[in-house]
């Protein structure tokens, strides 16, 4: 083993000799390294810089707090004594981001598998840039669009839905509404659909093709085909797209704040108009917010950054599981 | 359970490009046919006429006929997914599903064919396993995933994979190109074995394989680059490599070729 390693190192200092001696841009390589680890020092170091200064920001607020910051459902920071608590907010972003990335999964696979496995060549391509165009239109149109065109209609779907699946408590209640979480969580699903349909079939395109015809010469069906050799390799690429959907869900702002009507309080029938998330409410109340109501969503936008890592940090966990099997 | 593959008036094409060209034989059933010719001349190509796989690369397409038994392969009634599930194939690389266990490969065309109890899935994957002589390596890890295994024994375990099914012909390109010599007879070996339920097509460029495990062989050719490869004679193992035909034959079995 010794010897072996010896060897090992041996032929390594040899080739790190030879490589060294062929190299004709030393110099380069050197300025590339340092300019490499330059940046990514940088990048770390405005993140801890950035995470301080919020911190910093929000201290004070939350000393001031009257009420418990984690299960209090009131938002009145501005108000004297300030009393503030992140649970309606935690709630309805959980809620919300939750159920759009549901109902944007499955319909998002569907695409992309259909684009990589069953359209036509000639009109996957157009196909595929039509749902990258989509990722592009601006968050305030889908707001718009949301208030203007899909609320609206949202009123008979929630009456169905809350007939149909009301012994469900997220959709019972007596009022299901159109200006409810889960027209905000439509709204998000159709945003997020892109990016989580995109990734997924690069991912999809890419599964080797000895993996494909495998699964075709035992005789499997397109679709035996996908379960056998496309999903499982893909899986853990699908797995990160639909993160990265629920990250954007999560973090959506102005469409959610236009979406939604504010009532106090968690409100657990999901088709009822009210409920509120993180980014709605820092941009709806940024602007006219006391030093200590700035602190507080400052301090909520931080709880807001912790929830996103810990589901990403999640899904890393997921995917590592089935590391060994890829 | 072996079947005669007959092969009259065969072309293969790739979009405009006329691969194969011209080509009839006959393979017997419970023999060992070997591909034999140059790089390019279409072994594969013309091997993989003879389970419907060609026509999966976009823009390729066969001309002519090909009879197993009594059914014509290309009847225009015939499913191809049908045609696979009865021609099996392993590839040149080995090609185990890498998501899934040892077990979980072998059983995996099983599962297409709907079987699903428990009991039996277990007898035929030991079987499959024994049959390709891997069962006595992998028995205490059928739960670990195949990727795992050496390129020896993941070749072993494609071919478990694709006897599971039981099919009726076994076609094999270049089963040994990327093992070392002790895995290549294990191969030849288990190759001998099957024989006698299967009909088995081995491409291969090792003519010593190809005498020591065919009692066919057949040596396609190819005119010149950009020319369509044919197949230039088919006869008994031990007549082409003592006594062919063709000039061209003794050419390349004798290293003369080019
Ligand atoms: N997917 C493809 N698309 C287009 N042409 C192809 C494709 N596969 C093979 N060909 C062409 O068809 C001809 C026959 O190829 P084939 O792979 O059947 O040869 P082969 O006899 O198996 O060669 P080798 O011994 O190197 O494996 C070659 O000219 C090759 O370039
Ligand atoms: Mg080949």
């Amino acid at each position: 083993m010794s010897t072996q390693s010896g060897v090992d190192a041996a032929v390594g200092a040899r080739h790190r000799a030879d490589t060294r001696r062929l190299s004709t841009g030393r110099t380069g390589d050197r300025i590339f390294a340092g300019a490499a680890r330059g940046s990514g020092i940088l990048v770390l170091a405005i993140m801890a810089a950035i995470a301080v200064f919020l911190i910093w920001k929000a201290i004070p607020a939350l000393q001031d707090n009257k009420a418990n910051f984690i299960t209090s459902q009131d938002w009145n920071p501005n108000a004297t004594p300030p009393k503030f608590g992140i649970a309606q907010l935690a709630f309805g972003t959980v809620m919300s981001a939750g159920l759009s990335l549901v109902m944007a999964t499955p319909v998002a696979i569907a695409i992309a598998l259909f684009i990589a496995y069953y359209s036509p060549r000639k009109i996957a391509s157009g196909l595929g840039y039509v749902v990258d165009l989509l990722a592009a239109v601006p968050s305030i149109v889908y707001g718009l669009w949301g208030l203007r065109v899909l609320a609206p209609h949202m009123d008979g779907i929630s009456r169905f839905l809350n007939d149909v699946l009301g012994w469900i408590p997220f959709f019972g209640g007596d009022s299901p509404g159109k200006n409810s979480i889960f027209t905000a969580s439509v709204v998000l699903a159709i945003m997020i659909l892109p990016i989580i349909s995109s990734i997924s079939r690069e991912v999809f395109l890419q599964v080797p093709r000895a993996n494909v015809e495998a699964a075709l010469a035992l005789g499997a069906t397109r679709w035996e085909m996908i379960r056998l050799a496309v999903l499982p390799y893909g899986q853990s690429g699908v797995i990160g797209a639909s993160m990265l959907g629920l990250g954007r869900a999560m973090g959506e702002t102005i469409a959610v704040a236009m979406v939604l009507t504010f009532v106090p309080g968690i409100n657990i029938h999901l088709l009822e108009d009210g409920g509120s998330t993180f980014a709605a409410n820092i941009a709806k109340s940024f602007g006219e917010a006391s030093p200590t109501g700035r602190g507080a969503l400052i301090a909520s936008g931080l709880v807001l950054f912790v929830i996103t890592l810990v589901v990403n940090m999640a899904a890393r966990a997921v995917v590592a599981r089935r590391k060994e099997f890829v | 359970m072996a079947k005669r593959i007959e092969v009259s008036g065969l072309h293969a094409y790739y979009g405009g490009t006329h691969a194969i060209e011209d080509i009839s034989m006959t393979v017997e059933p419970r023999s060992v046919t070997a591909f034999i010719g140059p790089s390019g001349c279409g072994k594969s190509t013309f091997l993989r006429t003879l389970n419907r796989m060609h026509e999966v690369i976009p823009g390729a397409r066969v001309e002519g006929k090909v009879m197993l038994d009594d059914d014509d392969l290309y009847a225009p009634s015939v499913d191809p997914v049908a045609v696979r599930r009865t021609v099996g194939m392993v590839f040149q690389r080995p090609n185990p599903f890498p998501t899934m266990s040892i077990y979980d490969n072998v059983a995996a065309g099983l599962k297409l064919n709907g079987v699903r109890r428990k009991s039996q899935l277990d007898d035929i994957v030991e079987d499959s396993l024994k049959g390709a002589n891997l069962w006595e390596e992998v028995k205490d890890r059928l739960g670990k995933p195949g990727a795992g295994l050496s390129g020896g024994q993941q070749q072993r375990l494609c071919i478990a994979r694709a006897i599971a099914v039981q099919p009726q012909v076994l076609l094999m390109d270049e089963p040994c190109s990327a093992l070392d010599p002790i895995s290549t007879l294990a191969i030849e070996d288990l190759i001998a074995k099957l024989k006698n339920q299967y009909t088995i097509v081995i491409v291969t460029h090792n003519m010593q394989q190809a005498a020591r495990v065919s009692d066919r062989t057949a040596f396609f050719n190819i005119a010149g680059t950009g020319r369509p490869g044919k197949l230039i004679e088919i006869d008994d193992t031990s007549k082409i490599f003592t006594n062919p035909e063709q000039k061209a034959t003794e050419d390349y079995i004798t290293g003369r070729f080019g």
